[in-house]
C-alpha cells in the first residue's frame, strides 16, 4: 500500500475494485464499512459479484470480469473530458499524461458500456465521485492482479489515482491489499528471482558487489526464474531440483495436472512445512517446521508495518523453526550461517537493506514500524511519494484494453472466476482444521447464478461437474445471485474439488501471474 | 486549546474542553468512576446507571458518561449518595441474573464482579431471580449465557459501531429484553461472521470463548503477543496460553495499529491447526517408495549429497526454491541467502502471484 490502513476511515471517498475486502481482509472491511457509516465516505464498488461491500456502496459497477483496463480508462475518459483531474499536480508531478489521454480519449462510456455493461450513467457517476473527493483511495486485490492484464490493471489504477492527485496525500493512494501475512516481507526480503532484499537488483553491478561483499562468495548476475517457469523448467527436465519452503503449489498453482508431472519429474523435491499437505506428499524429503506461535520473528503487512511474532509453545516433536533449518542445511553444504536468534538475522538484514536499515526489535516491541525506515531515529513512513515520487515525476502509462486470454465459447460456455470465502484461507491447510471454520464452510460450493441454474435444472445443494480445457471436477452447487449470469465463482481451499484443476495457466507478461480470474468452462447437472 | 475551561471534581479543579463528558474528564485526571455499558469508541448510552455522580443544582444524579461538562460545573463521585445509588444499581443487576461466580469462566475478569467487591457488598440484598433462558451451545466458537447478560449493550454497540457487521440488537421489552441477533436466532444460524468482538466487549461471562472453558482461570493464563498469521493486514493479538496450549485468542485495544483490537473470524478461531495431531514432528525420506521417518542428520545429509551432485553434474541454475510468504522476514531473507549464496542461483520466488 501506497498509504496506512489508518487513513481509510477518515477519507472522502473509497474506491474499491477486484477486492472482496469483507471477506479476504475482514479488518480492512470493517474500516471501509464505518467510512461509510460513521463518517460520510463515498464508496464506489467494482467487481462483477455482488460481495459484501456493494451493500455499503454509493454505486456499484458490475464489469464483465476481465475489463477492469477499460472500465479504469472509462473513468478517467470521463473525468478528463469534464475538466475534473488535477491539473496543477499533473502538471508539476507527472510525465506522460498527454499520451495516457489519448489512449484513454476511446474509452468513451458509450464505448466502455459495450465492452464491461456497465450503464454509462453509472461511469459517468462513479467517475465524478472519485474525482470530485478531497481525499480518495483505491483499495484493490487479485481481481486487479490476476489476470493476464494484470500488470495493465496496477498501471491503470495509478493513471487514475495520480490523474486526481491522489498519490502522496493522507487518504489517498493506491493500495494492494496483500493476501498472506508475510507477502510483502517475502518480496521486501528479495524472496523474488530479480532482486536482492530491499529490491536491489540481482542483475546490478554495484548491488552483486556489495551482497558478495556481505555473504562472502561470488553471485549469479543473471535474473532467476519464477514460480511458474520453475514448474515448466520441471516439467521439460532442465530443473532437477525444487526446495520448497511453506508453500502448497498441488493446490494453490493453475493447472494441477501439469504442476504435479512437473514435480514427480524432479531429481530431488524437498519440502519443509507445519503439515504434511499435497506438495509434501510427493516429496522425497520433508522437513517438519514450527508454526508461527513456536517461534521469534517479524512479518511486515500490506502496509508496509514491520511487526513482531512471539515464540509462545513449544513445537511439536523435533520440528525447528524455519530460519534453524535453513541455516543447518547451509551449513552442512559447507557455508557457514550461524545464528543465535531471530534478531541477530535481523540485525543482518538492517545492514543490506536500506529501507530496513533502522528496524530493530527493540524499536518495534510495543508497535510496528512502515518501512522505508533507514536509520534507527527515522519514524517509519506512514505513506509514499509525498512531494515527489520515489522516480521523481509520476509516470502515466498509456494502456489499451486486452481481453482475457480466455474466453467463452459454444464448448466452454462459461467464465469461471476463483478467489477465497471467509471462513479459509488459500490452501486451508490451517483452516480446514479449525473447528469453528468448518462448522461455518465445511465444504466447497460452487456459486451459480440463479437463472443460470435455472437454464441448467440445478437446484442448491446439487452436485455438479465443471469442466475445463484442463480438466474436470464435481463440486455441490450453491444458487445465489452473488455471480452475474454467465459466471461461475469456486474458491481455491479445498483439494478434493481443487478448482485449479481448471484454471489457465496463460500468465501477464511482465508479473507473470496466472490469470486466476477469468477462464472458459462448462458446467453440467452430475 | 483557548476554549477549555475549569470545573471542578471531587474538590479539584480541573480542565476540561466542550464536548467532553464527565467521565472524560475525570479519567485524564485519574478519578475513579466506575462503568459498565461505557465501551470506548461507540456511543455513550447511559443505560446501565453506575457512572452516577452527583452535579451541583442538578434536579437528580447523572450518567456521567452521558453528561457534557459545562464551565464551572461541580461534581462529586463518591459522595454516600452516589455510592448508595451505585450499590442499588449493582444488587438490582446481581438480582436479575445467574451470576454464580464459581462456575464462571469469567471469574477473576469480570466488571460485575469486580464492582460488587469495590462497594464492598456483603451479600445480596434483592431476592435472586434468574431469567431461565437456555445456554446457547449450538456453535463451539461463542457461548452465550444470556442469564449472566446484564443489557449493557457493549456487544451491540462493537457490532454495530465498530465491526459494523450489524447482526446484534436488542428485542423485547421490559425484563424481557435481550441482545442477540434478528428474529432470535442463535449465532450460528445468523449473519453473525463470528469476529469474536462481541465476546471482547462482554463485561460479565454472558459471552465466553467456548473452546476454552475449563482451560485455565484468567490467572494462570499467559497471554503472549504476536502478530495473525493469516491475512496482510497483520492484526495485532495475544495467544492465550495455559499449560502449554493456546486456549484462545485475544485482542488489546491499546495496540492500536493496524487493528485496534479487531479481528476476523480467522484470527479469532483458526488456531487448532496448531496443536493439532497431524502435524509433522520428524523429518521423512523417501524410501522405496514411502516417506519413513528419519534423523535430522540423515535428511540434511540426503538433501546436501543431491543438491551436490546436481550442481556438479547440471550446474546450479538447476536447482530451485520456493521460498513463502507465510514464514517470517528473517526467514526470507535466510532463504533467498542460502539460494544465491549457498547454491549459487536467482531460482527463488514464492507464492506472491498466487
Amino acid at each position: 500500500m501506497t498509504n496506512s490502513i489508518g487513513e481509510i476511515e477518515f477519507t472522502d471517498a473509497i474506491l474499491a475494485i477486484g477486492t472482496n475486502t469483507t471477506e479476504n481482509h475482514p479488518v480492512i472491511g470493517s474500516s471501509v464499512k464505518r467510512a461509510v457509516r460513521r463518517h460520510g465516505a463515498k464508496l464506489i464498488v467494482i467487481d462483477p459479484r455482488r460481495i459484501g461491500l456493494v451493500d455499503y456502496a454509493d454505486i456499484w459497477l458490475r464489469p464483465k470480469p476481465g475489463t477492469n483496463v477499460a472500465v479504469l480508462n472509462g473513468l478517467m475518459n470521463v473525468i478528463i473530458d469534464e475538466g475534473l483531474y488535477a491539473k496543477e499536480y499533473v502538471e508539476t508531478r507527472t510525465e506522460g499524461f498527454e499520451a495516457m489521454k489519448e489512449a484513454v480519449a476511446q474509452y468513451t462510456p458509450d464505448h466502455v458500456e459495450g465492452i464491461t455493461g456497465i450503464p454509462a450513467d453509472d461511469l459517468r457517476t462513479a467517475a465524478r465521485i472519485y474525482a470530485e473527493a478531497k481525499s480518495a483511495s483505491i483499495l484493490y486485490a487479485m481481481g486487479i492482479t490476476q489476470h493476464s492484464h494484470g500488470t495493465d490493471n496496477v498501471k491503470s489504477c495509478a493513471n487514475l489515482s495520480m490523474l486526481c492527485g491522489n498519490v502522496g496525500i493522507e487518504g489517498g493512494g493506491v493500495n494492494p491489499l496483500r493476501g498472506q501475512n508475510n507477502v510483502q516481507g517475502a518480496c521486501d526480503m528479495g524472496a523474488l528471482p530479480n532482486v536482492f532484499p530491499a529490491y536491489q537488483q540481482v542483475a546490478n553491478d554495484d548491488a552483486r558487489a556489495k551482497f558478495e561483499e556481505a555473504w562472502g562468495v561470488s553471485l549469479p548476475a543473471k535474473p532467476g526464474l519464477t514460480i511458474m517457469e520453475i514448474m515448466n523448467a520441471a516439467h521439460d527436465g532442465t530443473l532437477k531440483g525444487l526446495y520448497i519452503m511453506g508453500e502448497n503449489p498441488m493446490v494453490s498453482d493453475p493447472d494441477l495436472t501439469h504442476v504435479k508431472a512437473s514435480l514427480k519429474n524432479l531429481d530431488i523435491l524437498v519440502v519443509q512445512d507445519i503439515f504434511l499437505n499435497e506438495t509434501g506428499q510427493l516429496a522425497d524429503v520433508v522437513l517438519p517446521s514450527a508454526c508461527f506461535a513456536e517461534k521469534d520473528g517479524t512479518f511486515s503487512n500490506t502496509e508496509r508495518r514491520v511487526q513482531r511474532i512471539r515464540k509462545a509453545v513449544e513445537a511439536p516433536g523435533e520440528a525447528k523453526a524455519d530460519w534453524q533449518i535453513i541455516a543447518e542445511l547451509a551449513t552442512k553444504l559447507d557455508y557457514s550461517m550461524s545464528y543465535s536468534s531471530a534478531e541477530e538475522i535481523m540485525g543482518e538484514i538492517n545492514g543490506v537493506a536500506p529501507s530496513y536499515a533502522g528496524i530493530t526489535y527493540e524499536r518495534i516491541e510495543e508497535e510496528g514500524l512502515q518501512w522505508p525506515c533507514p536509520s534507527t531515529d527515522h519514524p517509519g513512513t506512514k505513506y509514499l511519494h509525498k512531494d515527489t515520487f520515489s522516480r521523481g515525476l509520476g509516470l502515466f502509462s498509456a494502456i489499451d484494453y486486452r481481453p482475457s486470454d480466455e474466453l467463452p465459447d459454444e464448448e466452454y460456455p462459461f467464465i469461471l472466476t476463483t478467489g477465497r470465502v471467509l471462513y479459509h484461507f488459500h490452501t486451508a491447510t490451517m483452516t480446514r482444521r479449525s473447528e469453528g471454520l468448518n462448522e461455518r464452510y465445511p465444504e466447497s460450493l460452487a456459486e451459480v447464478n440463479s437463472k443460470d441454474a435455472e437454464k441448467l435444472g440445478i437446484k442448491e445443494g446439487d452436485v455438479i461437474t465443471v469442466s475445463s480445457r484442463r480438466g474436470s471436477l464435481q463440486v455441490k452447487a450453491s444458487v445465489v445471485d452473488t455471480p452475474p449470469e454467465g459466471t461461475i465463482f469456486m474458491n481455491f481451499h479445498f483439494s478434493e474439488a481443487a478448482v485449479n484443476l481448471l484454471t489457465n495457466p496463460a500468465l501477464d507478461p511482465i508479473g507473470k501471474i496466472p490469470e486466476y480470474k477469468v477462464c472458459a468452462v462448462k458446467v453440467e447437472a452430475a | 486549546m483557548d476554549q477549555r475551561f475549569s470545573i471542578t471534581i471531587d474538590g479539584k479543579e480541573v480542565a476540561a474542553s466542550p464536548g467532553q463528558t464527565i467521565l472524560e474528564v475525570a479519567r485524564e485526571n485519574d478519578i475513579y468512576i466506575p462503568t459498565l455499558c461505557h465501551y470506548e469508541g461507540t456511543t455513550n448510552v447511559g443505560a446501565c446507571r453506575v457512572c452516577a455522580v452527583e452535579v451541583e443544582n442538578a434536579r437528580s444524579l447523572v450518567a456521567s458518561c452521558c453528561m457534557p461538562v459545562s464551565a464551572g460545573m461541580i461534581i462529586t463521585t463518591n459522595s454516600q449518595r452516589v455510592i448508595n445509588a451505585r450499590k442499588l444499581v449493582v444488587e438490582l443487576i446481581w438480582a436479575s441474573g445467574d451470576h454464580n461466580c464459581l462456575t464462571c469462566e469469567k471469574n477473576g475478569d469480570c466488571e460485575l464482579q469486580d464492582l460488587i467487591y469495590k462497594l464492598g457488598i456483603e451479600k445480596p440484598r434483592f431476592e435472586i431471580d434468574p431469567p431461565g433462558y437456555a445456554i446457547e451451545d449450538t456453535n463451539s466458537m461463542i457461548q452465550r449465557d444470556l442469564n449472566k447478560c446484564i443489557l449493557c449493550g457493549r456487544c451491540v454497540r462493537v457490532c454495530n459501531e465498530i465491526q459494523v457487521h450489524e447482526v446484534l440488537d436488542f428485542s423485547m421489552r421490559g425484563s424481557h429484553a435481550k441482545v442477540g441477533p434478528a428474529f432470535d436466532a442463535d449465532y450460528i444460524d445468523s449473519a453473525c461472521v463470528f469476529c469474536g468482538s462481541c465476546v471482547d466487549a462482554c463485561p460479565v461471562g454472558a459471552l465466553t470463548f467456548k473452546q476454552a472453558r475449563f482451560e485455565g482461570r484468567p490467572w494462570e493464563i499467559e497471554k503472549v503477543r504476536t502478530t495473525c498469521p493469516y491475512c496482510g493486514v497483520g492484526c495485532q493479538m495475544d495467544l492465550n496460553i495455559h499449560e502449554g496450549k493456546v486456549v484462545k485468542v485475544t485482542t488489546d485495544r491499546e495496540y492500536g495499529q493496524p487493528n485496534f483490537g479487531s479481528l476476523c473470524s480467522k484470527g479469532r478461531f483458526g488456531m487448532n491447526f496448531i496443536d493439532n495431531p497431524d502435524r509433522l514432528t520428524t523429518p521423512l525420506i523417501r524410501k522405496d517408495g514411502e516417506l519413513q521417518e528419519a534423523s535430522w542428520d540423515e535428511a540434511y545429509g540426503y538433501i546436501a549429497d543431491k543438491f551436490a551432485a546436481i550442481k556438479e553434474k547440471n550446474g546450479a541454475d538447476s536447482i530451485a526454491g520456493l521460498s513463502s510468504a507465510r514464514v517470517t522476514n528473517e526467514e526470507n531473507y535466510l532463504f533467498q541467502k542460502f539460494m544465491r549464496a549457498v547454491i549459487g542461483t536467482n531460482n527463488v520466488d514464492h507464492c506472491a502471484r498466487l
